[in-house]
């Protein structure tokens, strides 16, 4: 935690008449160098990449994941896969994707940007940040661990009961998914904090609420979104957990329980969590959209209420997925006007997004093509979304392919692409290089074919009748022929994500050398050099308005913005703390630095969560008090950070 | 594709629609008042889809090939103020919730459409299992049910409810030509109905998954015309016939001492209830839920390793002999 120096006025500096500065701040920032240096970094742009390479990573194990499932669908009639093997599968596909790739990958992007997105030189919480990084990966370690045991959770990524109860899978496959969940979820919920405390006080002087980026709102509304949300289903989990091994009975029949209890409490989880996955990535396109239009977003605070707006009616929906369950009529017609209606904000994105690049000049280079192509995968997406919403109708849509063609146009399109073509776009401020440009737009058409040869053809399966969930079909029902489109579809879709990972591997390390500000993009990170220095700004920025690198272009502007001269901040690591909505200067934050406390405490926590998929008490008892050292060593007050009686100075001269 | 080529392939995917509408799992097209209201909603809301994405793409497509940008001066802005460009949004969240409201109101229509009429003309009992279905019928004399197995049969043009029961996890009651899906929740009883208005075979298949085999737990219902139905249930009502014979008792024997602990015949001393009940098994077009044509071949190949075809199954793989097999199998032919 950061501590606050309320007794000093900070110094107000130029860096290009003061070459001292910038050594005397990479000093103070820079992290060590070597392993030890590695695991207690705090940087916020090394966690932010480790996010998003680790996320990476579990999109291509779900990819193959679903390469394997696609094999066997291709034909009908095929047992290659027993169907053991192809409900361990199914569940791994889903509980990857939807929480190993999904969410990592934006708090990837969330991680290193928001800072610099900012005008800040860290998050509010640095080890905080790295914990979050180090739970998940863990957990995520933690839940394949699973496929050596084989025993991977194998009762969908829903996991309903009573087939994940103990007197139908009465392996440890439900355990090891229940308590990785868990331990996920710790790591999600602090992320998710710092993400909300980071917005509401670290921000640049001058920039207001309605001045910072989308992908900011995204975020954020994201983070709040979480901090309601998984509680519910780290709840159902453990729940669930203790009807298997401790002899509750929440959702056992035979002792009182509800099997509905576990579907409400999942999907009231589960619903918000779809939108939290989503509207980040939307946030790159509102974002980046701009710059390759040039023009600012048209209608910034519509997009950025119907954001918000968007995630508040997603916490009343949830029974849409619960439409056949045999709940009252009445009930569902809410829900199903609920679900209707959500499609208002998003709607507002879209003409948006069109108006933007209808009444700008496109660029034609990698990152646009995502993002527009993105335009019309969130529109089909959202279409069939719309058709499920009618109660009746979705009784037939649901659990069939018309389903997973829909989950996977909202998740692929409204995720997958504009993910991709952010990391086309920020790639140069992650690592100084650019990509290959024809590389990229033979990656976006692939991708983009692939894609929807593989997943349209879904929405026909749906209406013909094809469940989901089925390790195989017969023949002679129609499905034959387009499962094998989509097989090769789905293949083709997997060439261009492979063309994706080679572009970013060899762009890494050989690309052409990116300057500050490659694309003449509007906001404040490209002020910084490519990459940027672990300090990221010499000076404080301050805001004048929400496209600050483009004022002296626009016209209408006062006020204006400056990277030149600011609050220097030099007394050891240091940013500026501002007021919530106006984001004027308020007090010093000093920040803590490097720590390998995250790490103990990350280590800790997963062996206990071990200890406790084993019913291992003393491990556990272990493991808990190894937990509680590591958190009295991490939060110890430290007079640097002004959380001791005593004030510290760093000898600035020395 | 030119633009001539793809209408052409358009042309033939909706010219394609009925023989898809044809397929035994389809619901482009169905069959009776439970369905026929959300089939219509379906399709609307289906051409509205269609209509959205068409507009969408031709504006995205027109906006991002109108007026690109040419390289002389890569820094200059297209628009320079922040302001503008909102008549895209009133207009098209505008329309947008007109047509949103507009299915909302459609839809309350159609859920209060297919709901269940206040009188059936009776009552079927679904005990879903994993991976079959029971079902067994209300008369007025509780000595009287007609009690089978994944074949159903209603008379037609009748609305029918059912009263769904699971007997372990959750299923889903879905034969897709007649009505949408309602799940089978142990521990509560959901109640459907379903209503065929042209005689014929429908398939239907579990919507949820219930583990290993829940790809293989299809079930059909049958609607028959009055006297077939009539003579249908009388059929079943009756028990299997007596055995005559000492070739035909030992037969018996041999399916009493391997089946009957978990399989019912009414008429004999087989009363197990965790299987399919088989007094009149041959009288069922196919085995094991759907998952093979009733023949003698398949019987016998069902009977002496079901694991083989239907893996995780209930129903044990038995040891039995060549002549046992034979045995069982004779019996069941029985049961017609």
């Amino acid at each position: 935690m950061a501590g606050t120096d309320a007794l000093r006025t900070p110094v107000i500096a130029r860096p290009a008449d003061d070459p001292s500065i910038a050594p005397r701040l990479q000093r103070i920032w820079e992290t060590e160098a070597g392993f030890i240096g590695a695991l207690s970094s705090v940087d916020h742009k090394d966690i932010g990449k480790r996010y998003l390479v680790t996320a990476f990573v579990f999109l291509i194990l779900g990819g193959l994941e679903a390469a394997v499932m696609r094999w066997q669908l291709a034909l009908p009639n095929q047992h290659w896969l027993s169907p053991e093997a192809y409900n361990q599968l199914f569940t791994m596909h889903g509980v990857t994707m939807i929480f190993l790739y999904a969410l990592p990958v934006l708090s990837g992007f969330s991680n290193f940007l928001w800072p610099l997105l900012l005008g800040s030189r860290d998050m509010a919480f640095p080890r905080l940040n790295a914990f979050s990084y180090w739970v998940f990966l863990f957990a995520g370690v933690f839940l394949y661990g699973s496929f050596p045991l084989g025993r991977a959770p194998d009762a969908g990524w829903f996991n309903y009961v009573p087939y994940s109860s103990l007197d139908y899978n009465p392996g440890i496959n439900i355990d090891l998914y229940a308590l990785g969940m868990v331990l996920l979820g710790v790591s999600t919920t602090v992320g998710s904090i710092n993400f909300v405390v980071t917005l509401i006080r670290t921000r640049a002087p001058g920039m207001s609420i309605n001045r910072v980026p989308i992908l900011v709102w995204g975020t954020l509304t994201a983070s709040v979104g979480n901090l309601f949300a998984v509680p519910a289903v780290s709840l159902a989990f453990l729940m669930l957990w203790m009807d298997r091994r401790f002899g509750t009975h929440f959702f056992d029949v035979a002792g009182g329980g509800q099997p509905l209890l576990w579907q409400h409490l999942f999907w009231i989880f589960g619903h918000p969590w779809v939108y939290v996955i989503v509207l980040p990535a939307m946030g790159i396109v509102s974002d980046g959209l701009p710059t390759f239009c040039r023009r600012p977003l048209v209608g910034y605070t519509a997009v950025a209420l119907a954001t918000v707006t968007t995630m508040v009616l997603g916490f009343g929906v949830w029974v849409h997925h619960m439409f056949a369950t045999g709940l009252p009529p009445l009930s569902l017609s809410f829900f199903s006007a609920a679900t209707f209606v959500i499609v208002i904000p998003s709607a507002v994105g879209v003409f948006a997004w069109i108006a933007t690049i209808w009444t700008g000049r496109p660029q034609f280079k990698t990152p646009f093509l995502f993002f527009a192509g993105f335009v019309v995968v969130f529109v089909i997406g959202g279409v069939s979304g719309f058709m499920t919403a009618a109660v009746p109708v979705d009784t037939q849509l649901t659990d069939t392919y018309f389903v997973v063609a829909h989950l996977h146009y909202v998740l692929i399109g409204i995720n997958v692409f504009p993910v991709v073509g952010g990391i086309h776009y920020w790639f140069p401020k992650f690592t100084g290089r650019l990509m290959n440009e024809r590389l990229g737009k033979w990656t976006f058409s692939t991708m983009f074919v692939g894609f929807n040869v593989g997943f349209f053809p879904m929405h026909i399966l749906g209406v013909l009748g094809m469940p989901r969930r089925i390790y195989t079909y017969p023949a002679g029902l129609g499905w034959s022929a387009w499962n094998m489109v989509i097989t090769i579809g789905a293949y083709l879709f997997a060439v261009g994500v492979l063309l994706f990972i080679i572009n970013v591997w060899r762009s890494w390390r050989g690309g052409a050398r990116a300057g500050p500000n490659p694309w003449n993009a509007p906001s404040l990170e490209w002020a910084t050099p490519s990459p940027p220095p672990p300090y990221n700004f010499a000076i404080i920025p301050t805001v004048a308005s929400r496209y600050p690198l483009w004022e002296s272009r626009m016209t209408g502007h006062r006020g204006r913005s400056s990277t030149a001269e600011g609050f220097l901040l030099d007394d050891g690591r240091e940013t500026i703390g501002t007021t919530p909505l106006d984001a004027l200067p308020d007090v010093i934050l000093r920040m803590p630095g490097d720590s390998l406390a995250p790490l103990w405490l990350s280590i800790a926590m997963t062996i206990g969560f071990i200890a406790l998929l084993l019913l291992n008490w003393w491990v556990f008892g272990a493991a808990l008090a190894l937990s509680i050292v590591a958190i009295i060593a991490w939060l110890w007050p430290e007079a640097r950070l002004g959380q001791t009686m005593d004030i510290v100075r760093e000898d600035r001269h020395a | 594709m030119t633009s001539r080529r793809l209408a052409l392939v358009a042309l033939a995917a909706v010219a394609a629609a009925p023989a898809w509408a044809a397929t035994a799992m389809s619901y482009l097209q169905t069959h009776g008042p439970a369905a026929d209201p959300a089939t219509r909603l379906g399709w609307g809301l289906g051409w509205i889809s269609v209509f959205v994405t068409l507009i969408i793409t031709l504006l995205v497509l027109g906006a991002v090939l109108r007026r690109r940008l040419r390289n002389d001066d890569p820094a200059a802005l297209a628009v320079k103020s922040d302001e503008g460009g909102m008549g895209w949004l009133y207009i098209g969240v505008g329309i947008s919730t007109v047509v949103l409201i507009a299915c909302v109101v459609w839809t309350l229509f159609v859920m209060v459409a297919v709901a269940m009429p206040a009188r059936t003309a009776l009552t079927i009992h679904i005990d879903a299992a994993q991976w079959w279905w029971g079902a067994s019928y209300d008369s007025g004399d509780p000595q009287r049910r007609v009690t089978t197995a994944n074949e159903i049969h209603i008379p037609v043009g009748q609305p029918v409810r059912f009263e769904l029961h699971s007997v372990d996890v959750i299923h889903s009651f879905w034969v897709p030509k007649l009505g949408g899906k309602m799940d089978v929740i142990p521990g509560q009883t959901n109640v459907t109905w379903l209503q065929a208005d042209e005689p014929g075979a429908y398939r239907g298949q579990c919507g949820e998954f219930c583990g290993a085999q829940h790809a293989n737990m299809a079930l059909t219902v049958f609607a028959d015309g009055p006297q077939d139905y009539l003579r249908w249930t009388l059929h079943q009502l009756e028990p299997a016939p007596p055995v005559q014979g000492e070739e035909a008792r030992r037969d018996q024997d041999a399916f009493m001492a391997s089946c009957a602990a978990c399989h019912a015949v009414r008429g004999t001393a087989a009363g197990g209830i965790l299987g399919p009940d088989l007094t009149h098994l041959m009288s069922r077009r196919t085995i094991a839920a759907g998952l093979l044509p009733n023949t003698p071949g398949n019987l016998a190949a069902w009977v002496v390793d079901s694991q083989a075809l239907k893996p995780g199954s209930r129903m044990p793989t038995l040891a039995l002999s060549g002549p046992q097999l034979s045995a069982i199998v004779r019996y069941l032919q029985t049961l017609q």
